[in-house]
């Protein structure tokens, strides 16, 4: 692809992720926020195919999409009564928190505009110069240098704790059990 | 040719609208959907600094995964724990959560 049409598509992408992560926030039903949640993830999911990642890309769509934002509609289906309103107006809180927002930004920015990097030789963003299945694979089950079987088994250890972790919690309550059953 | 820095930029907005909401909401499930702007923010930069200057390695995309995957571990019991604060005090308002304790 020639480098303007690239950039077109990135500035698409990032305004886009832009403008929805600040509806996520900003807008006052929490199904609406959840989807709009959504869409910035699937914009993000676009960036790591910019960025030539693309079982990332596939990980993003396939955990956020599909797991993260459901748990997310099904959590605000469960414990949001109708007509209600969710952000109340108190204005000290906005302005701390655009305060804050700003300051960090410009801070980051500054810091971020200010640094040198040291880009590689050949950043291999064109073409299929993806990363193939295989070696992912093989970094992901091996032990030696630069392979990950460890904190592969860590996060293993990490799903098992936390499902058992959202049962324990969410159950119903034995002895006033007159609630309805769990969800997960 | 898209520079690293315009990733950066992005995802430190993107960062900063999280923080934004995480401070401004009122909903439990609205700041959890704040920290996970903010979680995701992260995880472009991993993504970004590898690919740019360090392109024959693949730290940063399998940090992206393991990040990728806590997030929704964290957002299970997360849920799990607001779904259990509306059973007992009957909303999800952080102003209404004031004791912890079953």
């Amino acid at each position: 692809m020639s480098p303007i049409i690239n950039l077109l598509i990135f500035g698409g992408l990032a305004v886009a992720m832009l403008i929805m992560s600040v509806m996520a926030i900003t807008t006052k039903s929490l199904l609406r926020s959840a989807t709009y949640l959504l869409l910035t993830l699937i914009c993000t999911a676009g960036f790591y195919l910019f960025l030539n990642y693309h079982f990332l890309a596939a990980v993003q769509v396939s955990v956020y999409a599909g797991g993260v934002v459901v748990l997310f509609v099904f959590a605000i289906f469960l414990t949001t009564k109708k007509d209600e309103v969710l952000v109340k107006h108190e204005y000290r809180r906005y302005v701390y928190g655009a305060l804050i927002a700003l300051v960090g930004i410009g801070l980051v920015a500054y810091t971020i505009l200010k640094t040198k990097f040291i880009y590689a030789a050949n950043p291999s963003m064109e073409g299929d110069a993806q990363l193939s299945m295989a070696d992912i694979g093989t970094a992901l089950m091996g032990t030696g240098k630069y392979q990950f079987l460890l904190p592969f088994e860590m996060l293993s250890l990490l799903l098992l704790a936390a499902i058992v972790g959202g049962i324990l919690i969410a159950r119903k309550d034995k002895k006033h059990g007159e609630k309805e059953e769990s969800q997960y | 040719m898209i520079k690293l820095e315009y990733y950066l930029i992005v995802s430190t907005l993107m960062f900063f609208i999280g923080i934004f909401g995480f401070i401004t909401r009122k909903s439990m499930i609205a700041i959890l959907i704040s920290l996970e702007l903010v979680l995701n923010a992260v995880e472009i930069n991993f993504a970004a600094f590898n690919r740019y200057l360090f392109p024959e390695q693949m730290e940063g995309m399998f940090f992206t995964i393991f990040g990728i995957a806590i997030t929704a571990a964290e957002t299970a019991v997360a849920l799990a724990i607001i779904i259990n604060a509306y059973r007992l005090i009957g909303d999800i308002n952080i102003n209404d959560a004031t004791k912890m304790k079953g």
